[in-house]
């Protein structure tokens, strides 16, 4: 074999199997888990500590829990795991709070709504996106009429106020009316702060800096007390309304910081290139600037998603109930005492999902949006 | 009597010429705060005419050109672009710029849209072209500079020549009466230059009127009806190209020119 002689003409080599020591699961073992001493003795203590904790956990979770049961002694008598019969009795109560019971279809109903709202917002592969999108931008209001009812043209739904919101629903319509509301907004305020017009400039930066300075909470209190003082006496305000405006300004505030530095990173050179082909200013920034700022700023624009969504647990301070709120409420039941375990870990893993769902679609985003380039 | 004549002719065919100028700068000035970086500018350039501009780097060449379609802003002097002439109105800006297409040194595409998308986005917002036309109309330019199968691929594919030839033509879709080109070939290999110059000089061959900020004396042979020199915003010379790589008038000139062509 060994000779100088080459066994292809030049050029013409052709792709060979790599070597079995690269590829397949042994090589990925040897690779990841055991490439040097350090990491053999980090393998071996995680196996260590999975084999201690796993089964315990297990065992609590789901072999020794219990699923059905009137009270707290039906647990009692089967043993030492996890009572799951108190989160499935209140399970109506942790989704829908007060919301009445004869009404409750509106809620399920927005809810189906709001999933096909989001179809087209997030795939861009849907038919008929363009009409899924007005869809979509029409869905906020649709929904408030639906949860809060009264008189549209000859459609009637019985009122429900909203001090009747609470659990999963409420976190929902914060939520989504945050996210919803807070995007466009903080993208005119990046924008603003950046105009060459001097008193939009100025009226930016002093609300994104007078909301970044105070803590939400604050607003909030600001929102459930102090702004009844500043209205014309009589003037009803719903205290969610408020909510939902306090909640959307904090996070829009926020927004437009991230957004700003998407538009900071875009070269001057590609504003030059839109002005030299004659595009005008919205145009320019709607078609060149934004999607490329927007790209950039996803990981912030849904870190903020995320902690605006998780904030919303902030309102049991103004007396709402979201889950962590009704979870609190129903500790204090005497047919189900010392439940704590459980109630937190089901808020958790409710408030889990949607944010580890938000973090997983922002990733698919990016990863679509990369077009093979870095400037 | 015949004098008189002569002089109503020469008028008449004044006044042909300036009907006929395609950019016409008379005493223009700018300041960058303090910096004087272009003194007494006057040029006139006719429709069709080929016009290369070189000087050593902060001679104000690129800030000259980027005043034509208000790039920058110039605070003395007339610039008429097209008989419309370009002043804080944002209609006779956003008009010379329809008829002013630019080349930029770094391409300046748009790296989140394909290099279709990139050619029809002016004509379907600006002109308002329907989007079948402006896709027509777009092929049919990457077919003139030779990447129609790139279409559908991002700038970030491309290499640096394919991605200057994808800007001449996003630029060519707003058939532009006037082309301005910012050293296109300055940020480019030198296997590339080639293919970009090419394309250069066949749209000086189809007639179209060019300034071109360029090094490349070989182009500047090729096609230019004129060339200027320009050193520390003013231009010290300009004369058609035989005559002024043969027999440069200014020792400004003359030290340059020996600078660029001794390698």
């Amino acid at each position: 074999m060994a000779s100088n002689e080459k066994s292809y003409a030049p050029g013409q080599h052709p792709d060979l199997p790599a070597p079995t020591n690269l590829v397949g699961p042994i090589a990925w073992i040897r690779g990841n888990l055991l490439s040097s001493p350090t990491n053999i003795v980090l393998t071996a203590l995680a196996a260590w500590f999975l084999y201690t904790i796993l089964p315990s956990t297990l065992n609590w979770l789901f072999f020794d829990a219990v699923f059905t049961g009137e009270d707290r002694n039906a647990c009692r008598a089967a043993g030492e795991g996890a009572c799951w019969a108190f989160i499935g009795e209140r399970f109506k109560l942790f989704t829908y709070g007060f919301y009445p019971l004869e009404q409750r279809w509106r809620v399920n109903l927005s809810f189906v709504l709001l999933c096909l709202a989001m179809v087209p917002v997030l795939f861009d592969k849907v038919p008929y996106r363009q009409y899924g999108l007005y869809y979509a931008m029409a869905f906020p209001f649709i929904a408030g009429w639906l949860l809060v009812g009264g008189n549209i043209l000859v459609l009637e739904l019985p009122i429900v106020p909203t001090d009747k919101f609470g659990g999963i629903m409420l976190t929902l319509v914060i939520g989504v009316t945050g996210i919803a509301f807070s995007l466009p907004l903080g993208i005119l305020l990046a924008l603003g702060r950046s105009s060459r017009l001097p008193l939009i400039r100025i009226f930016c930066i002093g609300f994104i800096e007078f909301i970044r300075g105070v803590p939400l909470i604050t607003l909030l209190f600001v929102a459930s007390t102090m702004l009844s003082y500043f209205l014309p006496p009589g003037t009803k305000f719903d205290l969610l309304l408020r909510v939902l405006i306090m909640v959307t300004l904090f996070a829009s505030a926020y927004m437009a910081e991230v957004i700003r530095g998407g538009l900071q990173a875009i070269p001057n050179g590609q504003i030059e290139a839109g002005d030299a082909l004659g595009l005008k200013y919205w145009p320019a920034m709607r078609l060149i600037v934004l999607p490329q700022a927007l790209k950039i700023s996803i990981p912030g624009i849904v870190n903020t998603f995320i902690g605006l969504y998780k904030d919303t647990t902030l309102v049991i301070i103004i007396g709402l109930l979201d889950p962590l709120g009704i979870g609190r409420a129903s500790l204090s039941d005497p047919k189900w005492t010392g439940l704590s375990n459980e109630v937190y870990l089901f808020v958790a893993l409710f408030f889990f999902i949607s944010c580890f769902a938000m973090s997983r679609y922002s990733l698919y985003l990016e990863g679509k949006l990369e077009t093979g380039h870095k400037r | 009597m015949p004098n008189q004549t002569d002089g109503a002719n020469q008028n008449q065919a004044d006044q042909n010429q300036n009907a006929n100028l395609a950019i016409n700068i008379v005493a223009m000035h700018k300041w960058y705060g303090e910096f004087h970086v272009l003194k007494d500018i006057n040029l006139a350039v006719t429709s069709g005419e080929r016009i290369v501009i070189c000087g050593p780097s902060g001679s104000g060449k690129s800030t000259m050109i980027r005043c034509i379609n208000r790039l920058e802003e110039h605070q003395q002097g007339d610039i008429i672009v097209d008989g419309v002439e370009l002043t804080n109105d944002l209609k006779n800006i956003e008009t010379v710029r329809r008829e002013v297409g630019m080349v930029f040194q770094h391409f300046n595409l748009f790296p989140h849209l394909t290099v279709l998308e990139n050619c029809t986005l002016a004509p379907i917002w600006v002109r308002k072209t329907p989007k079948s036309e402006a896709v027509e109309a777009a092929m049919k330019y990457l077919e003139r500079v030779k990447i129609p199968e790139q279409a559908n691929k991002f700038p970030g594919q491309l290499s640096g020549g394919q991605q200057q030839r994808v800007a001449i033509a996003r630029s060519l879709c707003m058939n532009p009466r006037i082309m301005l080109f910012d050293e296109p070939t300055s940020a480019l290999d030198p296997e590339m230059i080639k293919e970009v110059l090419d394309v250069m000089v066949e749209l000086a061959q189809e007639g179209m009127t060019m300034l071109c900020v360029t090094h490349e004396m070989g182009f500047a042979k090729t096609v230019a009806n004129r060339v200027i020199f320009m050193d520390v915003g003013e231009i010290i010379e300009e004369n058609t190209p035989d005559r002024f790589f043969d027999h440069p008038q200014h020792d400004r000139t003359k030290l340059f020119l020996s600078q660029i062509l001794s390698h």
